[in-house]
């Protein structure tokens, strides 16, 4: 199990790749992932950067449960997380979710679970900045 | 005698600076730590909080030595 709080920018493909290649060659049989990438506008407004603020300790604890529960929920190999903290700009990854199984359909399963059980558990908070340079926090996540 | 404080995001604009700890004597739970650190007696709906990194409610126990951390609706991923 896996995770990384990145503060800087990262490579999801690159971090896929890694994470694969630390599991047996031959133990899993589908990997499925997800990239959250930063928009450049949200709820009708530019927006040009954003502050990723999280509470350390306890988001990686919190992330670490996220996996752990995936694991108790589907027959999964291993599972990634890696999430971006500090200052993004438009069209930097936010955050990877990865997990490796045996079969497809955990794959995907666990990996849309850590997606939706992190962004509604874990301590990050996302400070905006708009076109005109105004700063708001963002107060809700979208629904998916 | 002191509870560990911690505020978040736009919580933590919105205060002065430099709380970071209270006066464990006399506290019982969550809430009567917000009280004691912001000065108001009500402690929002929408605020969240946690005891030594774990998620909990207002009216939950608090020690001696705990970190208690306030913070609003989380926004990851």
């Amino acid at each position: 199990m896996s995770v990384y709080l990145e503060e800087a920018d990262f490579d999801p493909m690159a971090a896929t790749a890694r994470f694969e290649a630390s599991l047996p060659a031959g133990s899993y049989g589908a990997t499925a992932s997800f990239v959250g990438t930063m928009r450049n506008h949200n709820e009708g407004d530019s927006v040009t950067a954003m502050t990723l603020e999280h509470y350390p300790g306890m988001t990686e604890k919190q992330l670490h449960e996220v996996i752990d529960d995936a694991k108790s929920h589907w027959d999964i190999i291993d599972a990634l997380i890696v999430h971006r903290v500090g200052e993004i700009l438009p069209g930097n990854p936010i955050v990877l979710t990865a997990v490796c199984s045996a079969h497809r359909a955990a794959a995907f399963d666990a990996c849309r679970f850590l997606m939706e059980a992190l962004k509604s558990r874990a301590t990050f908070w996302k400070k905006e900045t708009l076109a005109g340079g105004e700063q708001r926090w963002v107060e809700k996540n979208t629904p998916g | 005698m002191a509870i560990k404080v911690k505020f978040f995001a736009s919580l933590r604009e919105q205060l002065p600076d430099g709380i970071n700890q209270v006066d464990a004597d006399g506290i019982q739970t969550i809430s009567e730590v917000w009280e004691r650190a912001t000065g108001t007696p009500l402690m929002p709906s929408h605020v969240l909080c946690s005891v030594n990194l774990e998620h909990r409610e207002p009216h939950e126990a608090v020690s001696d030595g705990d970190e208690v951390a306030f913070f609003p609706p989380v926004t990851g991923g």
